[in-house]
């Protein structure tokens, strides 16, 4: 699809303003978008045979699949991606419910202030964080120690539990803001009117409150899912050795071994099973993507 | 259940300790970097041995503080200014997309709304290697092909610009079409009736309006861009920014001049956030 294509069809814009609305929204997305996309397909597909000369072929993911650590790595990500999004849901909703239903109006702004602060620092400076609190010398091993709990210093960073609470501290935002939104506009007249009718606090929470929020589950989600998915960040300075995440995979490909086409496979599979979570999440849930996201 | 009807009192005891409990998990990883920024120690750990501000002033071998660290401060100036290119093209790009998709009406419109969503749920990383990858091939191409070498198909900074900006914008664009939905059009049809250019309506009236809009998508811009760390990473030349800087001090063992730098951000970011709130309050 070309702008030039578009122009041809259209009625009531055929001004020069309008391309020049169209035209630099076309060079973003074909040439920093849709063609580097392509290109990772094509680049995914290429392969040096035997006699060094590149030629199309499904090898690089031929590799995957024969290779246990790239296909166990790549099932468990997607695995703590989704138990990742779930626990933060479940750690984030009762906040976003607290501060849009329960405490005092005039401090609700307040809270949500003080929720968004940690989160406009950079990643890299809280996952440090928790590093410096969790590790072997660190703070929470210095306190157990002077209360003679240990005299060692247990490890507590390094292991599969602490990446993902640091994956789910970095996601907490995205699934929050959503959630409060959503939450905002619910009428607490409904939960009166089946409080009223005896309905219990299971019930409402079930049949009314979840079923209201869906919008703001789904969209929070989707994002929590694909950031998690896609960090590199967290798994590779909190998680242990054995707990390889995906990206780290990718990374090695392309700066460590050098194999561009192998990481263009393993980038590829990546892009692919996120863009079919999110599709089925869409689906499973009667949503669209514009909706979900604004 | 909510604040008009009655409530237990274990549920609302049981409610705020849960509240507290999450705001203490939420604080703790700044609270304890900015601390220990101060301390008088060569490690980023207790025991407190007292306060010192060594990690940002001092000048010697073993003590470097960052405002003398000369790499750190290199870093900063390269993310300052790759974060002040991309929140300048992006507001632009993004701007002139809200105004195309909100305002106009043409074929494959929701098309091209679909593929402008896509950067945000794409992962930065294969943002990262897919650019990469085409700007290498296009690279070999022209090079094989004209004899041209053409830098910005090299990893480098302003590969990292386009990188950033090819997601930051979308951002930008749905903070300006928020505000563009809001826009009442008689506005605008008064200021042409009375004899207004298209280009003067737009100029006195719309971008007045969107004004605090892009005053907040410029502001989240700068500090996506700044902070950004997937994408960069693969598209980086010898310009290293600073989460690309301070990630490889990380994990190659840590002092506490990363504690100190990790404060200025804190404090820089937290300044930052809250004139942000100031100005998205007035215009609310």
């Amino acid at each position: 699809m070309t702008a030039k294509h578009i122009g041809l069809n259209m009625k009531n814009a055929t001004s020069l303003g309008f391309y020049v609305f169209l035209v630099p929204i076309i060079l973003w997305l074909g040439l920093l978008i849709v063609i580097p996309q392509i290109e990772l397909l094509i680049m995914s597909l290429r392969f040096e045979n035997d006699d060094e000369i590149m030629v199309w072929s499904f090898e690089n993911y031929k590799e995957f699949f024969n290779n246990d650590i790239y296909w166990l790595t790549f099932l468990r990500t997607a695995m703590y991606a989704i138990f990742v999004t779930f626990l933060t849901f479940i750690i984030t909703f009762p906040i976003a419910f607290y501060i849009t239903k329960i405490v005092n109006k005039r401090y609700s702004a307040f809270l949500i202030i003080l929720l968004l602060l940690p989160f406009w620092v950079s990643e890299l400076v809280r996952v440090y964080g928790w590093t410096i609190i969790l590790r072997e010398s660190g703070v929470i091993n210095y306190f157990l120690q002077g209360m003679g709990l240990t005299t060692s210093g247990i490890e507590l960073l390094y292991n599969d539990a602490s990446m993902i609470m640091g994956l789910v501290y970095t996601s907490m935002l995205f699934m929050v803001v959503p959630l409060i939104s959503s939450l905002e506009g619910m009428d607490d007249s409904y939960i009166e009117a089946a409080h009223d009718l005896g309905a219990s606090k299971l019930t409402i929470f079930f049949k009314i409150v979840i079923p209201y929020s869906a919008s703001g589950i789904v969209s929070g989600s989707i994002v929590v899912f694909m950031l998690t998915l896609g960090n590199y960040l967290t798994p590779n300075l909190m998680g242990g050795k054995n707990s390889l995440w995906f990206t780290e995979q990718i990374y090695n490909e392309f700066i460590a071994s050098l194999n561009w086409n192998q990481g263009a496979a393993f980038g590829f599979l990546l892009l692919a099973l996120s863009s079919f979570i999110i599709w089925l999440g869409l689906k499973l849930t009667k949503q669209n993507l514009s909706k979900a996201l604004s | 259940m909510i604040r008009t009807l009655p409530n237990s009192k274990a549920y609302s005891i049981g409610f705020k300790l849960y509240v507290l409990a999450f705001f203490i998990f939420l604080f703790a990883p700044l609270m304890v970097t900015s601390v220990l920024a101060f301390n008088d120690s060569n490690f980023p750990s207790l025991p407190w041995n007292g306060f010192t501000l060594d990690w940002f002033i001092s000048d010697t071998e073993e003590r470097l503080g960052i405002l003398k660290d000369t790499q750190n401060l290199l870093s900063m100036w390269v993310s300052a200014q790759t974060a002040f290119f991309v929140s300048i093209f992006s507001l632009i790009i993004g701007t002139l997309a809200a105004f195309l998709f909100e305002r106009e009406n043409f074929r494959y419109k929701q098309f091209l709304f679909f593929l402008a969503l896509t950067p945000l749920v794409i992962p930065g990383v294969i943002l990262g290697i897919s650019l990469l990858l085409s700007v290498n091939s296009t690279g070999l191409f022209l090079e094989d092909n004209f004899t041209l070498d053409l830098e910005i198909l090299r990893p480098s900074f302003w590969l990292v610009v386009l990188g950033q900006f090819a997601f930051i914008t979308t951002f930008v664009l749905l903070v300006v079409s928020a505000r563009l939905k809001k826009f009442d059009n008689s506005l605008e049809e008064a200021a042409l009736n009375l004899g207004a250019t298209k280009f003067q309506s737009i100029r006195y009236i719309i971008i007045p309006f969107l004004k605090p809009a892009l005053i907040g998508a410029g502001a989240v811009a700068f500090l996506m861009s700044f902070e950004n760390f997937n994408t960069t990473l693969f598209l980086i030349g010898s310009d290293t920014t600073l989460p690309v800087n301070l990630y490889l001090q990380v994990r190659d063992g840590s002092t506490p001049v990363i504690n100190a730098i990790s404060f200025l951000l804190i404090m820089g970011t937290s300044i930052l956030a809250i004139l942000n709130l100031i100005f998205s309050k007035k215009s609310a």
